[in-house]
């Protein structure tokens, strides 16, 4: 029995993604331990410390910053829903008939709303 | 067999990276074990056929949702040090609340019953998975027969927006904005003006 005849038919089609998968995994193991394993290593105080083009770092890399950079990620998980509404609806459109059209119609209606209303207020701009 | 040995890699990575969700140290880790544990439960959802929730899982949650998480946890900007420091003080308490809240639920759903007209709406339509795709069968149900719920969670999505932008929208005075159609519609006419200067004074 072939590797193909275990798998349910939808399983078949990302058999490929789990081989890409394998793959991956086992070389970036291989290559951070491989490397851990077999080169040499003799710290010394003089080589572990930061030199020439390098210097300490002055303070801590995680500092409070703009509040606008979360109100656009907010913004773009919104219309990333609305766009994940879309997938099935574009799928299904000849099962779904005119009332499912107008359904998203009305959906994209009250979404195109908000849209406007961001427009206006000037969410999007980056003064 | 292969399904299987599958299902309990990818089950086994999720439990440990939530494991690690909870426990590291270091917010920003917990994030990034947070991302893991999504995709795996994405591999989960494929395996056991629901493409579609799993595509969604890795769009939203990993594309957008984790990246608002560690903007979050960047911007709170806590000392984590001195955060810690009543843990083992807290701990008793926070136990407590951890058992009554345990206890809630398993209470909640001794209690709870499926009623009869819930079953048969969730055994009538469902297709079998062979004839149509997942996706098909969700936006057969989604746009039709559930169109009220649809319509609402688009409601809930315009609260959201309107919501995000009444309270994190701060117009600070003194900016200078390019206004681009004040600028075309300028007219010579208006800003120019001739002086007759005198020879020898100046203006």
């Amino acid at each position: 029995m072939t590797v193909q005849d275990a798998l349910p038919g939808l399983l078949q089609e990302y058999l490929p993604i789990l081989i890409f998968l394998m793959i991956a995994i086992g070389l970036a193991v291989v290559m951070a331990f491989g490397s851990m394993i077999i080169g040499p290593s003799r710290p010394d105080s003089e080589k572990l410390s930061a030199y020439e083009c390098g210097f300490e770092a002055f303070n801590d890399s995680r500092g409070q910053f703009d509040v606008r950079f979360y109100l656009v990620a907010i913004l773009f998980i919104i219309f990333d829903l609305e766009v994940a509404f879309l997938f099935p609806w574009a799928v299904s459109l000849s099962d779904v008939g005119l009332f499912g059209f107008w359904s998203m119609v009305l959906f994209l209606g009250v979404l195109t709303i908000g849209f406007i209303y961001e427009w206006k207020k000037g969410a999007l701009e980056w003064e | 067999m292969i399904q299987a040995l599958v299902f309990y890699l990818f089950a086994t990575v999720t439990v440990l990276s939530a494991v690690m969700v909870v426990t590291s140290r270091n917010p920003v880790h917990s994030v990034l074990f947070l991302i893991l544990a999504f995709f795996n439960a994405a591999a989960l959802f494929l395996l056991m056929g629901a493409e579609f929730i799993a595509m969604m899982l890795v769009v939203v949650y990993v594309g957008a949702v984790a990246v608002l998480f560690l903007f979050v946890v960047m911007m709170l900007d806590i000392n984590f040090t001195a955060l810690r420091q009543g843990f083992q003080t807290y701990l008793p308490i926070g136990l407590l609340i951890g058992v009554v809240l345990f206890v809630e639920i398993l209470i909640s759903l001794g209690a709870w019953s499926i009623g009869p007209e819930m079953i048969a709406a969730a055994s009538a339509p469902t297709p079998a998975p062979a004839d149509v795709s997942n996706t098909k069968a969700i936006g057969k149900l989604l746009y039709t027969q559930y169109v009220l719920l649809f319509q609402i969670s688009g409601l809930i999505l315009l609260v959201a927006m309107i919501g995000a932008i009444v309270l994190t929208l701060r117009q600070r005075p003194g900016v200078l904005r390019q206004t681009i159609s004040e600028q075309v519609s300028r007219r010579p006419a208006d800003v120019v003006s001739l002086v007759d200067v005198n020879k020898g004074e100046g203006v």
